[in-house]
């Protein structure tokens, strides 16, 4: 079975490259498929098969297909149905049919998840199964794309039935939490409870939307957007009909919960009643069918849903009987269009002297559709009218009312019937069309032999009833039997008051018909056909509002609002989770007093700098709390950590000099004093539920910390004495890798903002200095009598930015913190230093240099591309995991290789030292960057600015 | 453990002033704040990770006295991370500046369009069909 559902997916998967080699022929060829599946079907028999393949049992989805008399019958509905529609629309369809290749993929996909609905036995499963046939349906409906109309339709009948899928997905997974998720268990053991009630609710309803039952049965009518024998297959056969199986399927063992035979059967004849009565006023013949479609599913599922025997053998009989009639007069009604151009009963007239076979067919279906003797349907109303006769579930009344509703409905669905044959071929042909009306097309065998296949089954099965009712009666044995004695499906039964029924809604139909004058003005008297479809669209509207309202009110598109609320939610929820957790907290003064003189140095500095104007004061005065900071360090015994925010807050120092130079000097926005308390009342408060939150935690701990090991791992494991840095380059190393790639990051990101057409400036040498600053720089050299400079890059600066006092301190001081950043990095491992502090001590040269010399000086200093420094570094950091790796090690593990040295001794390598030395390039790297974007280019732009205001000024690149 | 008073006041002190800072339209206030937290964030690693103590570096101090390593190994990376970021926030004060010379944040375009319309009303685009047909 699960060939089978792989097989049309398959074929799906290459009909758009047989329809380019065979064009329209590839449909009837593409209906080999499932011909094959039908005769493998009727081979097979309706006996009891399994299929199973665990897929994710994590979460109760597995491929399980099980095949039992209703999985059979229906499995053989969609294959023959599904033969019968290819061959036809292969010449339904013009030749040159746009999108042609889509339409048949979709039309094979459809069939092969359609097959898979019907067969599939874990819930889940066919809940996917569900939703793909809605997909393709939507793809289908909207074939057309370019009509406003078919988009209009497919989103439609998307939005309807996905939504009544969602509901059905949560009934489903409900009833597998309770029950179970495998459909032939669930229903053999039915769970209860109230749970279960809604969960049964929930399911009913997703069947119903997808069987366009009343309230939701608005989508079927738009759907015939479709090509005719689409909806001849999806709309009329197959698809509308899973909801109708899944009630079927699930009445033995839920027809009795809750609310399912209430609901089931009052919705079901209203749609059934609702359906007929529209049907009757419809001009068009297609949907004219398709409001009889809807009719008839309500009649489906009344019988299904009832939850007898003898409703369940009315039911299944009727599907049969449905599924064949309703396609065959669907591929009559694409045999009309086709060869006259129209399916408009006021401007057909007299096609069946024209057409006469054409004529018979029609006339043989549309008479299994009125449920006249002795063709399928008059079979299932018999028995339905029987079913109803002896309800056994029903009380006298509600059964009473039922039978009256059906009736009813019958008797219109024969006058429709009648309707049907009479617009399509009745009349004779218009005595007033123009002498150059389009002459009828010839008519093809192709499209009528299908449907006359259709026809004639519709009313064999309606002859040969007690040879096939095998899979039928089998299924309907699983209810309980509501009638003393053994109901069979017969077309005699004798005289009996079903007989006697039946004869006279048939004849109240025929009068209806021949009456049609003033039935049709008693229908416009009455109207009632309430207008769904405008219900849908005020409502979309009415979401696509709310949406556009809710988003104009919460997204105001203001910064410290959304902070605002940001902040509110952690004041509440967290907030009051703190609140609740509280006991009391063991508080000390401090360590040493010392933290104490520090904390108010920093907490003056940060009150200052939110209160200053001056915007490099302001930074100052946040840099020097930083420090601080840094002294709280060491004093926590952290001597990483204070070198560490010692050195960056220098460099963040740096940074921001270089952009302000460019700000004005003051923040001239003003707040008002209301603002301003708005903000210290959502501010202190933070603050102080932050504090909490660290006491809380301090005293909530029940464990030992995990670093208790960390010391001795460190040295013995990780080959270094220094276990902040052991930590860092080996035991958190995946955690260190991860964050240097955030400064890659964010350097390549401050790079990109700078340059923004290109990575990276080149360095700008000395050698490439622009026109004006190298004759500047000849003449310095010039003019000068002793030979030498104290930095080659300062002598093009303008004379009033040098200062030799710096170039010399640089000249003297730049090559030992390069090396001081050396014995960082490789001391690190073993006393405070590592590859950040050794890289931001490499940083801070650099910038002294530039500081000094300026942006060719940089150039000078470091003549490498920094995107170079940082690619490297990572790929270093990262190699030597990769390294380990290929050792037979974990990833980024450390190998400690030990050797003699001639001369210096025993040599102790360790490997995570190589990882440190990426780490240390991307520092360097970033502060490069840093550099190079916002110090030298900015300088760059600048000089460029006072060359050629102007122009500068036109590329958008200056201040 | 108990907790140290000095770090709980700190901590309170850095996330009020950088909370207010952030709350500003200047991009350096705001970024000014972002530092104040990001500092605040440590130091309430730090006083969640036990008492003071020695460095830890085997052979300097005995285990028993020293601080705990793992939070430093965390705060150390955030500290350059912050660097990082800082770098970043003043790339994009500076592309600002460049493109509108401000440097704060204003209402965001999309969003107050989105607003204005929404009052303005749908003149009613047909997405869903003309009422009264069908």
């Amino acid at each position: 079975m699960i060939a089978l559902v792989a097989a049309h997916l398959l074929a799906a998967c290459v009909a758009p490259l047989l329809v380019r080699r065979l064009g329209r022929d590839a449909l009837a060829v593409l209906g080999l498929v499932p011909a094959a599946s039908l005769v493998w079907l009727l081979v097979q028999g309706p006996a009891e098969r399994v299929e199973r393949v665990t897929w994710m049992p994590e979460i109760h989805l597995d491929l399980v297909l099980r095949l039992d008399a209703l999985s059979w019958l229906m499995a053989v509905v969609v294959c023959a149905i599904g033969t019968l529609v290819l061959v036809h629309t292969s010449r339904y369809l013009d030749r040159d049919h746009r999108g042609l290749q889509s339409l048949t993929g979709n039309l094979m996909a459809f069939t092969g998840v359609m097959l898979g609905l019907v067969l599939a036995e874990n819930t889940l499963l066919l809940f996917v199964f569900w939703e793909l046939t809605t997909i393709f349906s939507y793809l289908l409906i909207g074939e057309d794309s370019r009509r406003k109309a078919s988009r209009r339709a497919a989103m439609q009948a998307l939005v309807v039935t996905t939504a009544g899928g969602l509901a059905m997905l949560v009934g489903l997974v409900a009833l597998g939490e309770t029950g179970s998720y495998e459909l032939s268990a669930l229903v053999a053991d039915p769970p209860s409870g109230r749970v279960v009630d809604v969960a049964v609710l929930l399911v009913v309803i997703g069947a119903l939307s997808k069987s366009a039952l009343f309230p939701l049965h608005f989508w079927l009518p738009a759907a015939m957007a479709a090509p005719t024998p689409i909806s001849a297959f999806l709309h009329a056969a197959a698809m509308v009909k899973a909801g109708v199986y899944l009630v079927a399927r699930l009445a033995p063992g839920f027809a009795d919960v809750g609310l399912w035979r209430p609901v089931v059967i009052s919705l079901g004849l209203t749609t059934l009643v609702l359906g007929a009565w529209r049907a009757l006023r419809q001009t068009d013949l297609k949907l004219l069918l398709a409001f009889g479609t809807v009719s008839q599913l309500g009649f489906l599922v009344v019988l299904v849903g009832l939850g007898t025997r003898e409703a369940m053998l009315a039911g299944l009989a009727m599907l049969l009987a449905h599924a064949t009639f309703k396609a065959a007069l669907f591929l009559v009604v694409g045999a009309v269009d086709h060869t006259t151009g129209t399916r408009d009963i006021r401007e057909l007239g007299g096609l069946g002297r024209r057409k006469p076979v054409l004529l018979v067919v029609g006339a043989t279906a549309a008479a299994g559709m009125a449920g006249l003797p002795p063709f399928a349907a008059f079979v299932g109303k018999e028995a339905a009218y029987e079913a109803l006769l002896h309800p056994g579930v029903l009380s006298p009344l509600a059964a009473g009312v039922a039978l009256a509703v059906t009736a009813l409905g019958s008797g219109l669905t024969v006058a429709y019937s009648a309707r049907f044959v009479w617009g399509a071929f009745g009349g004779r042909t218009p005595a007033d069309a123009p002498a150059d009306a389009p002459a009828d097309h010839a008519l093809s065998p192709v499209l009528l032999v299908p449907a006359a296949v259709l026809a004639a089954a519709t009313l064999a099965i309606g002859l040969l009833i007690p040879l096939l009712d095998g899979p039928v009666v089998a299924y309907a044995d699983l209810l309980p039997a509501g009638y003393e004695g053994t109901y069979e499906l017969a077309l005699w039964h004798g005289f009996s008051p079903a007989l006697w029924l039946s004869l006279t809604v048939i004849a109240l139909g025929l009068l209806a018909f021949v009456r049609r004058d003033a039935v049709g003005r008693f229908q416009e008297r009455v109207g009632g056909h309430g207008d769904a479809d405008l219900t849908y669209r005020r409502t979309m509207r009415g979401l696509d509002r709310l949406a556009g309202a809710v988003t104009a009110a919460t997204q105001t598109g203001s910064l410290p609002r959304y902070l605002t609320v940001i902040l509110l939610v952690v004041l509440v929820l967290p907030g009051a989770a703190l609140a609740g957790a509280f006991r009391s907290w063991d508080v000390r003064a401090w360590d040493t007093p010392l933290q104490a003189v520090v904390a108010v140095g920093i907490i003056a500095c940060a009150v200052a700098a939110v209160r200053i104007r001056q915007r490099l004061a302001a930074v100052v005065l946040v840099g020097v709390s930083g420090y601080g900071i840094g002294i709280l360090f060491a004093l926590h015994g952290a001597p990483d950590l204070a070198l560490t925010q010692f050195l960056a807050e220098s460099v963040t120092l740096v940074v921001f000099v270089l952009v302000l130079r460019r700000l004005p000097k003051t923040i001239t926005q003003r707040h008002s004093t209301g603002r301003r308390l708005a903000r210290m009342a959502v501010a202190i408060p933070v603050g102080l539920l932050m504090a909490g939150v660290a006491a809380t935690a301090i005293g909530a701990g029940t464990q030992d910390s995990v670093s208790e090991e960390f010391p001795a791992g460190a040295y013995d494991f990780g080959g270094g004495a220094n276990v902040v840095n052991v930590t860092l380059v080996d035991i958190r190393a995946w955690d260190t890798m991860l964050e240097v790639s955030v400064l890659v990051v964010a350097a390549t990101g401050v790079a990109s903002l700078v340059f923004i057409d290109r990575r990276t400036g080149t360095p700008q040498h000395s050698g490439h200095a622009s026109a004006a600053d190298a004759e500047r720089g000849r003449r310095v050299r010039a003019d000068r009598s002793e030979s030498g400079s104290w930095l080659r890059g300062s002598e093009m600066l303008p004379r009033a930015e040098r200062s030799v006092v710096l170039e010399v301190i640089t000249r003297l001081l730049f090559h030992p913190i390069v090396l001081v950043s050396l014995y960082l990095l490789f001391a690190g491992h073993n006393a405070p230093g590592g590859g950040f502090a050794g890289g931001l001590v490499a940083g801070l040269a650099l910038v002294l240099r530039y500081l000094a010399g300026g942006r060719y000086e940089l150039g000078e200093a470091a003549p490498l591309d920094a995107g170079l420094l940082l690619g490297g570094g990572l790929v270093l950091a990262g190699g030597t995991g990769v390294l380990g790796l290929l050792g037979g090690a974990d990833v980024l593990q450390t190998a400690i290789v030990e050797f003699a040295m001639p001369v210096y001794g025993d040599v102790k390598l360790v490997t995570s030292l190589f990882f440190d030395i990426g780490v240390y390039l991307i520092v360097v790297g970033l502060v490069l960057d840093v550099l190079r974007s916002l110090g030298a280019e900015l300088d760059r732009k600048e000089a460029e600015l006072q060359d050629d205001p102007s122009g500068a000024r036109l590329q958008g690149v200056t201040s | 453990m108990s907790a140290n008073a000095v770090y709980l006041v700190l901590i309170a002190a850095l996330f009020s002033t950088g909370v207010y800072l952030v709350l500003d339209r200047s991009l350096t206030r705001v970024l000014l704040g972002v530092l104040l937290i990001s500092n605040g964030v440590n130091v309430l690693i730090l006083a969640v990770s036990g008492p003071a103590g020695g460095p830890p570096i085997v052979g300097v101090t005995p285990f028993e006295d020293m601080s705990d390593p793992l939070p430093q190994a965390l705060i150390l990376t955030a500290i350059v991370i912050t660097l990082g970021v800082a770098s970043f926030f003043l790339a994009l004060t500076y592309r600002s500046w460049v493109l509108d010379s401000r440097e704060d944040v204003l209402d965001d375009d999309e969003d107050v369009r989105v607003a204005t319309q929404q009052r303005l009303e749908d003149s009613d685009s047909d997405v869903y069909g003309q009422e009264g047909t069908g």
